[in-house]
């Protein structure tokens, strides 16, 4: 079907649509109106939307753009990274007239996002983690968060309530996105102790519950007593960390509710900002940056509260640190350091500030991680 | 709160591994090993499992109680056990295709219903630990075990005797070896093979039960990892002994702890490669074990997978 | 007519392979929308649903079709082996392998582009498939090792395998958060078809269909399998080469699975990556027995199943149902055409020899 076929028939429907529709579409015409477009929105998530984590995250987001007026939100759950995903996009263009897609997962975005977008060209398509560089489609966004540094937070909760001075990492895969959050969280615990090692044990899949139970007790027979995850869904490893008696930070979401004692404190999207501001920015005819990004001070992340195992030093620690990352430019990647290979990663006096886009393709693990980047 | 306990992790873990994990294997291989006793086989015990994890999950959480939960599955695995046994009674249909079909329907009916599931707590299955008089965590840890691993050693040396030294025992065994021999006798064959079958679910239901309300302990639908089909191909390397299928389950379980204990010592490579090591090792005793020419030793006679 | 007119007695006998199936189905979906009411939901606004997304407009064709291919191979793989009363579930294993078999030929001959580059690119995945289940149907042939459970178990081992290659030594360095082998190049990729958005795989897929047609009516190795189909001790004592017929068949059901993989990663993915294993090797399996491995049949089966996924999206967004419910309707299908085997034979309007009632044929069919 082509783009102009489709377009005629979107417009048929939006004038078919009643008063609202009628509103919406002479709005467009007089665009200096403070009136706000009505808007449908897809959203797609590889996994099930209340896992405790990564989906919830984006789901919760989703929620809360539902509430703002003139918003249309179409949801797919379990949505594998194949020519699934193209296809469901394209069924939310074709079926619900989507003005606005945020397919969540990363996977989704090289070839489907992109070849999609190359077809529908007066779509918007907003994906999160991917790097979007200028020879990709323009109707193409890519946001992300810095997260890492929710995870360094998490390392200096971790640091101050660790006494084996080893702290573990339930991983699913060694790429850069949880590479950084495994290098953030042991470089946090090493602010508060620098002779403590992080452990990291990769289950090789984003959502392999005995997997991830299994890896949790490995860490925890090997001596660790925090254990904080990058996995699809925490649920498993946290309350398996916690029945063992393991303090937990938190991944993704808020999973206190799962171990309210042993909870430190956690990284979390913020994602219900994040989309606000996104949904808002196009309802008011402007654009979203195509490269998309941003960390606590803008709130595309936040921590869970801290748990009542969180002493009064570590507390302390924590906010000022946080009050530090909030004035931008904190760098956790601080030269002179070298990989637990021994190689140098940066020089004395090179610093990798939170938005340095190299990050986005680290590669290795810092020295005090356990643990090997290859498969 | 733990002992730096170094490479003894390894074996420590595989322990530890073999008793945890190895739960739903072990009531999963004695249900399909008294189905296949009376001769019928059930692949879809894989989604009796993954419908029982669901129901005992959801059970367990809307009661408050647990073993309400692990009832809920029994029923819901002898529910599924039923049908089986029903539909592979009608002349001309294939077993084993009516067993992947049942998987297909157990699993889309537990994701179908377990939807609601997915996020809520439920409570747990208690546990006996066993190694209280060590003083090291990781020991303790180990040796933390639960009731249902209690219940299923129980239940393996029970089926043993049951099927050496009763009528019972020995009516299932006449079903599973020969047709006629069974009909001679003026036993019902169909209706022997269906009562196994059902109760073969059943013990499926409690081994997904275990999955989700002990170890991991959540219902998504990503939990089983094969547990149900594995189980089948254990059977057939236990000979059809229930005590050997306890032996069989015990090595599932530790082979699968393999991967994660070998990478918290630091053996890093290769880990895809140990976390297939459940069924690489299946495989290869399944081909040691086999033979092109005769039957089985202990194989049911009128088992189709065998013959 | 008369009742006993020759042509009329085969059109009965020949109507009952065409109905009792379809019989099944309706039974199968009439189950479902019960399944459905019990929920609250109303059947008639799903299958409405499933009619516009699957099969109502040119898009919801294309998205049924190109969900459909994957489907035919890995149908194949069933089928195949089925012919010899051999039940190969595993699939799977040789659809993900063939996949990371055709990204290491495109890495390893980057010129070999064009037709000749594709159909060479295809039989390397296609050897890697054949090896893959080859070895089941030789294990089973060798050690007899039941090949159901044998090809499950290498399945699990052969997506291990893939994973293992694709992050590890076939690792393309610069694929960051979604560890994937080095993409092909465009003109080692497998287009559309003209004017569609449907890739090539489709007509791979039922190209492959008719040859394995061809093969199984028109041949001798046909011939031969649907002799030692159901009874391999018996066709060992007639003489057949049972074990280059198991080996044989079982290899070439994994070559289409493993082609399968091609297309996936030269039509879809461009790379080789864990996203190789979704799940097609399992649908292939209900494919097969929906078809009653009749190779023909495989292919409207296909484009049924991938019309009811193509619309579970949208019966997703609209009714609200979870994205298992397709898994619950196939579920249901599937077992009410398993059961339906019982029937062959026992309904009277197919088979004429019951036609006249006498004291004899009563007793028969009571």
């Amino acid at each position: 079907m082509t783009t102009k076929k489709r377009l005629s028939r979107r417009s048929f429907l939006k004038n078919s649509a009643g008063v609202a529709g009628m509103v919406a579409f002479s709005s467009s015409l007089l665009p200096r109106l403070a009136q706000a477009k009505d808007l449908t929105v897809g959203f797609i998530y590889v996994g099930a939307k209340d896992d405790y984590g990564y989906n919830q995250s984006h789901a919760e987001g989703a929620a809360a753009i539902k509430k703002l007026g003139g918003i249309t939100v179409v949801e797919e759950e379990n949505v594998p990274e194949s020519v699934e995903v193209l296809k469901t996009m394209e069924s939310m263009i074709n079926f619900d007239s989507v003005d606005l897609l945020f397919p969540t997962s990363f996977g989704y975005f090289d070839p489907f996002v992109l070849q999609l977008a190359s077809k529908y060209k007066d779509l918007r398509f907003e994906h999160c983690g991917g790097l979007w560089s200028p020879e990709h489609p323009k109707n193409v966004g890519s946001y992300f968060g810095y997260i890492g540094m929710g995870q360094y937070l998490n390392g200096i909760a971790a640091g101050h309530a660790s006494k084996s001075k080893k702290i573990g990492f339930v991983a699913a895969k060694p790429i850069p996105q949880v590479l950084l959050n495994i290098n953030s969280f042991l470089l946090g615990a090493r602010s508060v102790d620098p002779s403590i090692t992080c452990q990291v044990i990769f289950t090789g899949e984003w959502s392999l519950a005995v997997k991830e139970a299994e890896a949790t007790n490995a860490l925890i027979d090997q001596g660790a007593d925090v254990i904080t995850c990058h996995v699809d869904g925490p649920k498993v490893v946290i309350e398996t960390a916690a029945g063992r008696g393991a303090y937990v930070c938190g991944y993704h979401a808020n999973q206190s509710t799962l171990a309210p004692e042993k909870y430190l404190t956690g990284a979390e999207w913020n994602w219900a900002n994040v989309y606000t501001n996104m949904v808002q920015t196009v309802q008011a005819g402007n654009t979203i940056p195509n490269f998309h990004r941003g960390g606590l001070a803008e709130g595309f992340i936040k921590m869970s509260p801290l748990g009542p195992a969180v002493s009064d030093t570590a507390r302390k620690q924590f906010e000022e640190t946080q009050a530090k990352i909030l004035k931008g430019n904190y760098a956790v990647i601080q030269g002179p350091m070298k990989d637990n290979k021994g190689n140098l990663i940066a020089k004395a006096g090179e610093s990798f500030v939170e938005t340095d886009v190299a990050l986005e393709s680290m590669d290795y693990l810092v020295e005090g991680v356990i643990g090997s980047t290859s498969s | 709160m733990t002992t730096d306990i170094g490479l003894w992790g390894v074996p420590l873990a595989i322990i530890g591994g073999a008793i945890r994990v190895s739960t739903p294997f072990l009531f999963v291989s004695l249900g399909e090993c008294l189905t296949e006793r009376s001769g019928r086989i059930n692949l879809g015990l894989e989604g009796t499992l993954v419908f029982g994890a669901m129901s005992g999950y959801a059970t367990a959480y809307l009661t408050g109680s647990p073993w309400l939960g692990v009832l809920a599955a029994a029923i819901c695995g002898f529910g599924f056990g039923l049908v089986h046994g029903w539909i592979c009674a009608l002349p001309r249909v294939n077993d084993i295709a009516v067993g992947i079909a049942l998987m297909l329907f157990g699993m889309g009916l537990a994701f179908f219903f377990g939807k609601p599931f997915i996020q809520p707590v439920a409570p747990d299955l208690p546990t006996i630990n066993l190694g209280a008089w060590s003083d090291i965590p990781q020991i303790q840890a180990a040796l933390k075990i639960n009731v249902l691993f209690i219940i299923g050693i129980v239940l393996a040396v029970t089926m043993a005797w049951m099927f050496r030294n009763t009528q019972l025992g020995l009516t299932i065994r006449v079903v599973g070896d020969s047709d006629a021999a069974a009909r001679a006798m003026g036993l019902k064959t169909n209706r022997i093979r269906f009562l196994s079958t059902a109760c073969g679910g059943a013990l499926a239901g409690i081994g997904g039960a275990y999955l989700s309300l002990y170890y991991p302990g959540s219902w998504n639908e990503g939990l089983s990892s094969g547990q149900g089909l594995m189980a089948v191909a254990l059977v057939i390397f236990a000979r059809w002994n229930p005590l050997n299928c306890f032996w069989a389950a015990l090595l599932f379980g530790g082979a699968g702890a393999l991967g994660p204990a070998l990478q918290s010592i630091g053996i890093t490579q290769g880990y895809y490669l140990f976390y297939a090591a459940p069924y690489v090792l299946t495989l290869a005793l399944l081909i040691a074990t086999s033979s092109p020419s005769k039957a089985l030793t202990g194989a049911p006679g009128a088992l189709s997978i065998t013959r | 007519m008369p009742l006993d007119s020759p042509l009329l007695q085969h059109l009965a006998r020949r109507s009952e392979a065409i109905a009792i199936p379809l019989i099944a189905l309706a039974a199968g979906f009439i189950l479902f929308a019960l399944f459905l009411l019990l929920q609250g939901q109303s059947p008639a606004n799903y299958f409405a649903l499933v009619y516009k997304a699957g099969f109502g407009t040119a898009f919801s064709w294309q998205n049924t079709l190109t969900r459909a291919s994957p489907l035919i191979l890995a149908a194949l793989c069933v089928a195949l082996p089925a012919r010899l009363g051999l039940i190969v579930i595993g699939g799977e294993g040789a659809i993900v392998l063939g996949g990371v078999a055709a990204s290491a030929f495109a890495m390893f001959f980057p010129g070999a582009t064009g037709l000749v580059g594709l159909l060479l690119m295809g039989a390397s995945a296609a050897a890697m498939g054949a090896l893959w289940i080859g070895l089941i149907g030789l294990m089973r042939y060798g050690r007899g090792v039941n090949e159901t459970i044998s090809s499950l178990l290498m399945a699990y081992i052969g997506v291990a395998l893939m994973n293992h290659l694709v992050e590890g030594p076939l690792r393309d360095p610069s694929s960051l958060n979604k560890p994937a082998t080095y993409p092909l190049s465009a003109e080692q990729r497998l287009g559309s078809l003209p004017g569609l958005d449907i890739h090539w795989g489709l007509v791979i897929g039922i190209v492959s269909c008719f040859l394995v047609w061809i093969l199984m009516t028109y041949t001798r190795w046909g011939f031969s399998a649907r002799v030692a189909g159901g009874n391999v001790r018996a066709a060992q004592v007639q003489g057949l080469p049972v074990g280059i017929l198991i080996v044989g068949f079982t290899a070439l059901g994994g070559a289409f699975a493993g082609l399968a993989g091609m297309v996936e990663v030269a039509a879809v993915h461009g790379t080789a990556n864990a996203s190789l294993a979704s799940g097609y090797g399992y649908t292939g399996i209900l494919v097969a027995f929906l078809a009653r491995h009749n190779p023909l049949v495989i292919i409207p089966v296909a484009v049924l199943l991938g019309g009811f996924e193509a619309a579970n999206g949208l019966v997703q967004r609209r009714m609200d149902l979870p994205d298992a419910t397709v898994l619950v309707l196939q579920g249901f299908v599937f077992i009410s055409i398993l059961i339906s085997e019982t029937l062959y034979g026992r309904i009277r309007l197919f088979n004429p020899e019951h036609w006249k009632i006498t004291p004899a044929t009563m007793r028969e069919n009571s």
